[in-house]
């Protein structure tokens, strides 16, 4: 394969995401020999900071300095991206909020294909790159082909790619001058802070968390008695705040809280990797769900296949007994 | 403001599970229940209250098969002024590109301020809208959880991004949107709303009516193809608890106080 392959790097306070040492990997599962090229857009000292510390893992680092760049607004940096990239080229991003924001129309500006949230790579053959995705929130896989003869790009989920020990000494390159002019019909104003509230979640050594499973709000009682008789605190997953049963503030996963919990209780939760990107630090993770397919189930310590609203009011009582 | 909202009819996962057939070339599909895809009703729920504020019509638009019509009726019963189904056997075996293609040629047809979409789907790919901007050549934003509408030609919106944080910005219109879930309560449609839309008649535009040359989507035109659906081998996995369920409480509890879950 000759085609030249990019890694976009994403960045905040002059530090590198962790992506930013998974893409890298899976580069290489694309092709073990091309060499990599980080691309990194922002402005400052900040970005000089993540592109030194990128030569330091990539053989090359292409550097895009602009006031413009100082927030990624995925709608600039795309721009940059159609004015740099070479044709054919293979651009591999995060599957994260900027990620989703940029990827799919780079594709079509680039007449690139475009493959989302890629989770396994099988390797290529001849202008075939054959990956796996998966579908039904977790619940299947998918094998899938996909012609990068004009180039590809591929938007890679965190954390399933292990960062290696890939080391170099990389040359970074100013490229800041074919950037063109980095303006957008879409204006950055102000990241707004999620609200604080009234229970911090990322305080408590055991958490009850409830999914959609939970079906009624008045059945958040179920999980609520349970948690005060094991002295534990209530958290959810994301549908639970949608249907705003609960607030913002307890909602574990990649758009709520991260949480380290030593024992996690998930209530009638799917596990959908979202969810499972806020839960750090290996608990012990007990899943209860009638539903013996849910992919919680798969990274689950112990598993209890029974409906919920059942069996979590007679194990509450039996903890109340025991006391 | 002249909105159209792409939505797409997919299994209820929350309804369903879902099981590979025998030979992996699809799920099971013969009992699953269906219904409009839950970003997409978001979306139209959006899409209703702007109008209702500022005027202007909602229309849905689906690519699909003949059953896809029943998903427009329900939108349609919620507030949405017109449905459309885009449907033709040359669509089958679309790509993303291929039905953000299909879609774009409709767009043109009419005249929309905002095109809104869920922000993914069954599929969790989350790419038909940026890649419906790129091509219709307006600006995007995804995972839209607040849209404020003004006077001017632009709209201040805000998306969800990582930790829950809310990032603000200015967009022009015409715009493409993918819609987040939480961002309003979608209204509740009941047997009623939908029987008054039932004679509504919905147009079907076909590949030649939307002057799509064949073999450019469909199959044919799909540079990303799905080869086959499996469950991968189960790793390690958990420890299903087995017996009466008061036998399980009690296996728990000794598990959990093991492991400090019990103060």
């Amino acid at each position: 394969m000759t085609q030249p392959i990019f890694a976009y790097i994403t960045h905040k306070n002059g530090v590198a995401d962790d992506s930013a040492l998974e893409l890298i990997v899976a580069a290489k599962k694309i092709d073990p020999s091309a060499p990599v090229t980080a691309i990194v857009c922002g402005d400052g000292a900040e970005l000089d900071a993540v592109c030194t510390a990128m030569a330091a893992v990539y053989p090359e680092v292409w550097k895009v300095s602009s006031p413009a760049l100082a927030y990624p607004n995925a709608e600039v940096v795309r721009g940059v991206l159609v004015n740099l990239l070479p044709a054919g080229a293979v651009t591999l991003a995060p599957h994260d909020t900027f990620g989703m924001d940029l990827s799919p129309g780079l594709s079509v500006k680039l007449n690139a294909a475009f493959v989302p949230d890629v989770v396994g790579i099988e390797g290529v053959d001849g202008v075939t790159l054959k990956a796996v995705r998966q579908e039904f929130g977790g619940q299947v896989s998918t094998h899938i082909h996909c012609d990068m003869a004009s180039g590809v790009v591929l938007n890679i989920r965190s954390g399933v790619f292990q960062a290696d020990d890939s080391k170099a000494s990389g040359a970074v390159v100013d490229k800041s001058g074919q950037a063109g002019d980095c303006k957008a019909k879409r204006r950055f104003i102000e990241v707004v802070a999620a609200e604080v509230g009234d229970v911090d979640i990322t305080k408590s050594d055991v958490l009850v968390s409830v999914g959609r499973g939970i079906e009624e709000q008045e059945n958040i009682s179920i999980a609520q008695e349970l948690a005060d008789a094991i002295g534990a605190v209530v958290s959810c997953s994301r549908p639970i705040v949608d249907a705003k049963w609960l607030e913002k503030a307890r909602q574990v996963g990649t758009s709520g809280k991260t949480v380290k919990p030593k024992v996690y209780i998930a209530l009638g939760i799917s596990g959908s990797f979202q969810h499972m990107g806020g839960l750090k630090g290996n608990p012990f993770i007990v899943a209860i769900n009638k539903n013996s397919k849910a992919p919680i189930f798969q990274v689950a310590d112990i598993g209890v296949v029974l409906d919920l609203l059942e069996f979590v009011p007679e194990l509450t009582e039996k903890i109340k007994e025991m006391k | 403001m002249e909105i159209l909202v792409c939505v797409k009819r997919v299994p209820d996962t929350a309804e369903n599970e879902i099981v590979v057939n025998g030979k992996g070339t699809d799920i099971e599909r013969g009992d699953l229940v269906y219904s409009v895809n839950e970003w997409d009703n978001y979306a139209v729920e959006e899409a209703i209250q702007i109008r209702d504020r500022v005027g202007g019509s909602v229309t849905v638009v689906t690519v699909g098969d003949g059953d896809s019509e029943e998903i427009l009726r329900r939108e349609m019963a919620m507030g949405a002024d017109k449905g459309i189904l885009l449907s033709d056997d040359a669509f089958n075996g679309s790509d993303g590109r291929g039905i953000a293609s299909i879609l774009k040629s409709e767009i043109e047809k009419g005249k929309y301020d905002l095109i809104l979409t869920g922000a993914q789907a069954d599929d969790g790919a989350a790419q038909v809208g940026g890649m419906l901007a790129a091509m219709l050549d307006m600006p995007y934003a995804s995972l839209v959880n607040k849209i404020e509408t003004g006077s001017g030609n632009t709209i201040g919106i805000g998306r969800e991004i990582e930790g829950g944080n809310q990032e603000m910005s200015e967009i022009d219109l015409p715009c493409v949107l993918s819609i987040q879930t939480g961002i309003n309560e979608p209204r509740y449609v009941g047997i009623r709303g939908i029987r008054k839309v039932a004679s509504v008649e919905i147009p079907v535009h076909g590949a030649g009516d939307l002057g799509i040359a064949a073999g450019s989507v469909g199959a044919a035109g799909a540079k990303v193809k799905r080869v086959d659906y499996f469950v991968p081998p189960a790793g390690e996995g958990a420890e299903i608890l087995e017996g009466s369920s008061d036998e399980i409480a009690e296996k728990l509890i000794e598990l959990l106080k093991s492991k400090g879950g019990i103060k």
